[in-house]
């Protein structure tokens, strides 16, 4: 049934994208091998996992909003063009523009144009995934625009050339003694010898760093976790204040935002808030949750002068009407990842490019096409974590299961696993021939087996031994050779 | 131009053309009445403890407050809080506070003004309190700058205890009620839950990021 539906187009995103998708299986090894990375990842549990547990045991109406959240989202997306026009005309009534944007190119170009149209030298940066799709930084710099990230995680990925590798704390495979010989290398203006006593000291400097470039930007650039349609807002969710500073203190403020972030109105905006921040950092709700709209009022002492919203296509509008229409209901909280047990062994660098886990599994070969992205579905164990944890109720096994039809249909999986699957298909659609070939497999297994208990290597099967030994089969037969005795006995 | 490709491509993935005036309809009845969703029931308590939620909450989040009888007595609690604390007695205000009896307390000086980098404390007026979550509704006007929200090191909040609502609805409502016709919306809303903090090295909450370290509300209990 699926088949007969339109396979989305990928954006290819390109030029100054890094996309290393491609390379997931070598990174993946070095990410087991990495210990810090190894001690970075094992603060999962106690850092999301329990944090969320509680949270949403502390709200027993969690389920129902999480029905709501996706019964919201989906009447946004079949009105997606009606609330965009909506959306647009607020905005403008609030004197605020609002620049549509098909591709990546188009974004960035809109993006640079504002910037230079204000006159920018610096343009400081609240966190936003999409600034990251874009590549917005490198276009900046490459015309000669300072763009400096203000979100701690950010800021500290930036001045070491690192992308994030988790959508909602970006330097979450860092250790503090990352953090510490980083500052100790780039502030050099600051005592050498100087003593990070606590995380807290750590944050300090960085606080410091940036109240002067919050004060010296021209422009500031958020992202949105959400638009509104009624009102022609966009909506920041932060703890660190840093994203308001970013909004409220330049003369000019961009807000970055694909066009799923779309929700009709404050109280559908409240209803996906109250599942947002429990899912991602366990909290009730973040520390700042601001509403933009449009422009400086009359009499205002502060906020920016211009209000633009770069509203980005990219590919997004193509998923619409085909089995992937499910993934725009994503809020970006990271429950899928922080729930992950291949995220949680092999962190967000090894996915290769902006998201990771399994969101971005389902994402990523959207946006740079399945021929780059196909290792990220087979990815999976198909434990089934993430769907049992996302507040809008995406099905993302089944959406990665998709992609790996996609990538067999495209003769874009290996050899060695299609001639396997062909010959297990083969198989599998004869019982008859299937049963006495299994029985014989299980027969032979076991009398060469006999007396070790367990197979530490097999000869065709090293991949599956390396990592785990098989047991040896028990008398009795197959699961359904001892299955049809029993009906039998009745 | 990418405009209309956008919608074009919306609309071909949703297998319609623009939507026919009656849906249209519905969707903007749909807008002008804002339904609310489900609303938890944990704020649907009597009024006593509908902001004994919202205090409780607010030191969940690692906020404080003072309860005072009436607005005349906030000058005081002010003068009392900084010499408590060690901080100078200049600060900023916003503008709607300045009728207060600022000068019963002779040796502070509050300015009302934005805030300026750096000023160590301001304080501001509250439009709400959310009790659902122990969350201040902090919008913009001219005689509430943003920046006051912000800029700090020591933020405070007078709240009105009449002004404590239940749940974020309530204050949206009454957010609309207060604005003028047409754009109602103010520039800025920001919904704050207890002061500026960062988890992001190594997942451990530390307070005070770029925002306030310290979130103090001044409730006045005018009910």
């Amino acid at each position: 049934m699926t088949a007969t539906l339109p396979a989305p187009r990928a954006a290819r995103y390109d030029d100054l994208m890094q996309i290393h998708s491609p390379e997931f299986q070598e990174r993946a090894r070095h990410a087991l091998d990495d210990p810090g990375l190894q001690k970075a990842l094992g603060r999962a549990k106690e850092g999301f996992q329990v944090k969320r547990a509680a949270a949403v045991a502390g709200l027993p109406e969690f389920e129902a909003l999480r029905d709501t959240a996706a019964d919201i989202k989906n009447h946004t997306l079949a009105n997606l063009d009606f609330y965009l026009e909506t959306f647009a005309a607020n905005v403008e009534a609030a004197g605020g523009r609002v620049h549509w944007c098909s591709t990546a190119d188009e974004a960035r170009a809109a993006v640079l144009k504002i910037c230079q149209d204000a006159g920018a030298r610096t343009v400081t940066k609240g966190k936003s995934m999409i600034s990251e799709e874009l590549a917005v930084n490198e276009h900046l710099e490459k015309h000669g625009i300072t763009p400096v990230e203000t979100d701690l995680g950010e800021y500290i990925l930036q001045i070491r050339d690192e992308g994030p590798s988790h959508i909602i704390a970006p330097a979450f495979h860092l250790n503090r003694e990352d953090w510490e010989e980083t500052f100790r290398r780039v502030h050099t203006d600051l005592a050498p010898d100087r003593v990070f006593a606590e995380r807290r000291d750590i944050m300090a400097e960085a606080r410091i760093k940036l109240r002067q470039k919050f004060l010296a930007a021209d422009v500031g650039i958020t992202g949105a976790n959400f638009l509104i349609a009624e009102t022609g807002s966009s909506v920041i969710v932060t703890n660190e204040g840093n994203g308001d500073l970013t909004q409220t203190l330049p003369r000019v403020h961009i807000a970055l935002a694909s066009i799923e972030k779309m929700v009709p109105t404050l109280e559908d905006a409240t209803s996906l808030l109250r599942v947002l921040a429990r899912s991602a950092t366990g909290q009730d709700f973040s520390v700042y949750t601001t509403f933009s709209t449009g422009v400086r009022r009359p009499g205002d002492l502060d906020g920016p002068e211009e209000y633009h919203v770069v509203l980005l296509d990219g590919g997004r509008s193509n998923m619409l009407g085909t089995e992937f229409q499910d993934m725009l209901r994503c809020i970006r909280c990271a429950a899928c990842m922080n729930h992950c047990p291949v995220y949680g062994a092999v962190g967000g660098h090894s996915y290769g490019w902006v998201y990771p886990g399994p969101m971005g599994s389902v994402l990523t070969p959207t946006l740079i096409g399945v021929d780059r992205a196909g290792h990220l579905p087979n990815a999976s164990t198909f434990c089934g974590r993430c769907e049992s944890v996302c507040p809008v109720k995406i099905p993302l096994p089944k959406l990665m299961r998709h992609w790996r039809e996609r990538e067999f249909d495209q003769h874009l999986s290996p050899q060695g696993v299609r001639s396997g699957l062909g010959i297990w298909g083969w198989f599998a659609q004869r019982p008859g021939l299937y049963r006495s070939a299994t029985g014989a497999a299980n027969l032979a297994l076991r009398l060469w087996g006999r007396g070790q208990g367990v197979f530490r290597s097999l000869p065709f099967a090293g991949g599956w031994t390396a990592g785990r030994d098989l047991p040896v089969p028990q008398p009795g037969g197959t699961f359904m050779a001892q299955y049809a005795r029993r009906k039998r006995r009745g | 131009m990418s405009r209309q490709a956008i919608l074009d491509s919306i609309r071909r993935g949703l297998r319609r053309g623009p939507l026919p005036a009656d849906q249209r309809a519905m969707l903007e009845g749909r807008l002008a009445a804002h339904p609310r969703q489900l609303i938890p029931a944990r704020s649907r308590v009597p009024r006593p403890e509908q902001i004994a939620l919202f205090l409780r909450n607010l030191e969940k989040e690692f906020a404080t407050f003072e309860r005072l009888a009436d607005a005349a007595a906030v000058p005081g609690a002010v003068a009392a809080y900084l010499a408590r604390h060690n901080l100078p007695s200049r600060f900023a205000i916003a503008p709607m506070l300045a009728d207060l009896p600022w000068a019963d307390r002779p040796m502070l000086t509050p300015e009302a003004r934005r805030a300026h980098p750096d000023d160590l404390v301001c304080l501001t007026h509250g439009f709400a309190g959310i009790a659902e979550t122990g969350t201040l509704m902090l919008p913009s006007d001219p005689a509430r700058p943003t920046t006051l929200n912000l800029l700090p090191d020591t933020a405070m909040v007078l709240l009105r205890a009449s002004d404590i609502v239940g749940a974020y609805e309530e204050a949206w409502d009454r957010l609309r009620a207060a604005g003028p016709q047409g754009v109602w919306m103010p520039r800025n809303v920001m919904l704050v839950t207890g002061p500026s903090r960062s988890a992001d090295i190594e997942q451990t909450l530390e307070l005070g990021a770029h925002g306030p370290r310290r979130l103090h509300v001044l409730l006045v209990d005018d009910e």
